[in-house]
């Protein structure tokens, strides 16, 4: 062994080390994994190699809640990260837990860094904005609610592939069409609290909570048991009833029944454009959400999922203004267009939006544009967004009613009254909890 | 499982028996008093995820409890799957030990395979079964179905219910097969020999010389048995059903974890930890008060 060239090596390698000091490190803890996670890597390392003041560390910890978890836990031991990506349901959580972030918005002003609240698209940056019109989080992953279609069985049941299905009527023929022709699971959703009561809210221009679904105040109470809202579940549960809809669980489970062919068409987050044209073997669309042609005000604006990124407190100075250069860098247009092209997120901003659609990619890719331009309206105050306090539960709390319309043991006005109630016990409670 | 008085070990040191048990204690004040405590504590307190503002809050986190219809109703359904899960994870072991038991060849081959499930993590193993039984990729779904049964484990309560009850007794298995293996090797063969001189059957012999001899082993399973079933089944029920359909599934166990840890309401967590940490201390209690009279030592 060569003593000292050993000696050399870890001089250097100390040396080099020393010189990467000077260089402020971020870490970012994320939940995007697979082909996403490939995607935050490179994003870190094209942020890296355009300045060389701070150094982004992105680490992936598990899937949202996990992450969230362990940031809790983290937060707790005084060890917090810089950045973290927190899930749009834990949203009215980490506004709620005082001293425990800064603003987004601050944290980007107080860098010295020019902050336009008008560019950012409203129905993407108003979900994360605080009711004193402060943006509160960075809108880093969105999506929205769309409905997916197997072209190729739609055409083998002779429904009409030129003009898909827009309305839930249109929606309950193509379906019993599809079962007339020996189709065992003509539509399924994914996400059905998302789907089928949120963004069925917003897209319909109805309240699910008071205050402005919650925008306004923490004293907002579910309202989910409107006569639209019966309707609707109603409508559904029939149609679970004649095997029109099948349900194929919670979460995101319904995809993989899509992607395999199993399902023909199915309510589920335009990101899961990535899977889909991954793994299924058929044609397939992409449309709007479905809506009810005869309510007034429909469609308006569906309502966003995914996540965003905040900024944890009680970090250094410098530390904060790397934080700041990344959301400023995260802000510009070009970046962004190209990361909406390449995940099928939402655009956070106009300007974004207006380049990528400059540049032929919504006429190159057809569909493309449906999530977009569900989202690019303007937002109304029952529209805006959803942010309801311990929503993680209520979210459970919805699975738990709907299955029971769709296994039909209880009637859609019973499951959705039992939400409420369940829902807004769980609400006065975290306004308890959270009371300055 | 012989103690009498007369093999009593006497210390005649003062401080001698003290530091002989200081590791256990110790490890029982850190891993059980202490984290008990502070659910306790918990309990009585509101606070946000992070724990920022915490007030304490009296008996407002069990008021709600109280308040929640769908809690008091995982009572019922908790009361089921443990009797489903000891009941079955005990008779079945106890059959499986008996017949291994009488195997004179390859009885390691046995023994292992029969034992390496308790390797398994309850995650893997509740994945594992989903497998199986998942509508639409599932093998003995699929074979149900050529039979005609319309397998739905996510909105029949009843297979769901089945699917989680067979999760959990497979995991559990092992273990009580270990107990009884050992408990059938050391009831001496003479006994069982003098049974069958005077014509007992085989089936004879098992209800009245082996099973007697059992009790200490079963009774001690029983115990183990119902714990498991109350506090380490919410991996295989997470990543089977996560409590569905409705909440047909969802043990009392599973809404402590789903509550503290998905969540983040720990207060609430906190409370339900209490009750069912009640809970389980009386029955432990009613099982050595009342079932330990059956036990023979």
């Amino acid at each position: 062994m060569n003593y000292k060239k050993t000696l050399a090596t870890v001089a250097v390698a100390a040396f080099a080390s020393f010189g990467a000091q000077a260089q402020t490190e971020i870490q970012w803890w994320h939940s995007m994994s697979g082909a996403l996670g490939e995607w935050v890597g490179d994003i870190a390392k094209d942020f890296n190699g355009k300045q060389k003041d701070y150094k982004i560390v992105p680490v992936f910890k598990g899937n949202y809640d996990e992450s969230m978890t362990a940031a809790v836990a983290a937060f707790r031991a005084g060890n917090a990260p810089h950045i973290l990506q927190v899930f749009e349901v834990g949203t009215a959580t980490m506004m709620a837990s005082k001293g425990v972030v800064v603003p987004a918005e601050k944290i980007m002003r107080d860098a010295g860094y020019k902050f336009d609240p008008k560019s950012y698209v409203p129905a993407v940056s108003g979900y994360y904005t605080a009711p004193n019109g402060q943006m509160m989080s960075f809108p880093f992953n969105s999506s929205t609610t769309v409905m997916w279609f197997n072209v190729d069985a739609l055409k083998a049941a002779g429904v009409s592939t030129d003009k898909l299905p827009q309305t839930w009527p249109e929606v309950a023929l193509a379906a019993a069409k599809l079962k007339a022709s020996g189709h065992k699971c003509p539509f399924t959703t994914a996400w059905q609290g998302w789907t089928q009561l949120e963004s069925f809210s917003t897209w319909h221009n109805t309240e699910l909570a008071t205050k402005g679904n919650g925008m306004k105040g923490m004293d907002a109470r579910l309202v989910l048991n409107s006569p639209l809202h019966v309707r609707h579940i109603e409508n559904l549960g029939n149609m679970a009833q004649q095997g029109l809809f099948v349900y194929k669980g919670r979460a995101g489970a319904a995809g993989a029944t899509f992607e395999s062919g199993e399902c023909a068409m199915y309510t589920n987050s335009s990101a899961a454009y990535a899977g889909i044209s991954k793994n299924a073997k058929f044609k397939f669309a992409v449309g709007t959400l479905p809506y009810y042609p005869d309510v007034a005000g429909a469609p308006q604006n569906t309502v966003i999922g995914g996540a965003s990124l905040w900024a944890m407190a009680g970090k250094k100075a410098e530390e904060n203004k790397g934080v700041a250069a990344f959301f400023n860098y995260l802000s510009d247009p070009v970046v962004q267009s190209v990361n909406h092209k390449r995940t099928g997120y939402l655009p956070v901003t106009m300007e974004a939006f207006k380049i990528t659609e400059a540049s032929g990619f919504y006429k190159q890719n057809p569909g493309t544009d449906v999530s977009v331009n569900q989202m690019i309206r303007k937002t109304t105050e029952k529209s805006r967004g959803i942010r309801l306090g311990n929503y993680v539960q209520i979210r459970t709390i919805e699975d738990e009613e709907l299955e029971q319309v769709w296994a039909g043991k209880k009637s859609a006005k019973d499951a959705l009254d039992s939400i409420v109630k369940r829902g807004n016990e769980l609400l006065e409670k975290f306004e308890k909890a959270n009371k300055s | 499982m012989i103690l009498s008085s007369d093999k009593k070990v006497i210390f005649r040191s003062k401080w001698l028996p003290w530091v002989l048990i200081a590791p256990q204690g110790f490890i029982i004040l850190a891993f059980f008093f202490w984290p008990a405590g502070q659910a306790l504590v918990q309990s009585f307190q509101q606070s946000d995820a992070f724990g920022t503002s915490v007030q304490w809050s009296g008996l407002d986190n069990f008021v709600a409890l109280w308040r929640d219809e769908t809690y008091l109703e995982s009572f019922k359904t908790t009361a089921l799957f443990s009797v489903l899960v000891a009941g079955l994870g005990i008779s079945l072991s106890l059959v499986l030990a008996f017949f291994a038991d009488r195997v004179v060849r390859g009885i390691w081959l046995y023994r292992s395979l029969l034992i390496l499930p308790y390797a398994v993590a309850p995650v893997v193993a509740g994945v594992l079964w989903l497998f199986l039984f998942s509508p639409s990729v599932g093998l003995v779904a699929y074979v149900l179905e050529k039979f005609g049964v319309e397998w739905n484990i996510l909105l029949n309560s009843t297979h769901a219910m089945t699917l989680v009850v067979i999760a959990s007794v497979w995991k559990q298995i092992a273990y009580n097969f270990l107990f009884f293996l050992a408990g059938f090797q050391s009831i001496p063969k003479s006994l069982v020999e003098a049974a069958s001189i005077d014509g007992a059957s085989v089936w004879q012999r098992f209800w009245t010389v082996q099973l007697p001899l059992l009790t200490p082993t079963t009774f001690f399973l029983l115990v183990v048995n119902t714990v498991y079933a109350f506090f380490e089944t919410f991996g295989i029920i997470d990543a089977t059903t996560k409590g569905g359909p409705g909440k047909d599934t969802a043990i009392l166990v599973y809404k402590v974890y789903f509550d503290g840890f998905k969540a983040m309401d720990l207060g609430g967590s906190a409370a339900q930890s209490v009750v069912l940490m009640a809970i389980v201390i009386s029955l432990t209690v009613l099982q050595f008060r009342y079932v330990e009279r059956k036990v023979n030592y």
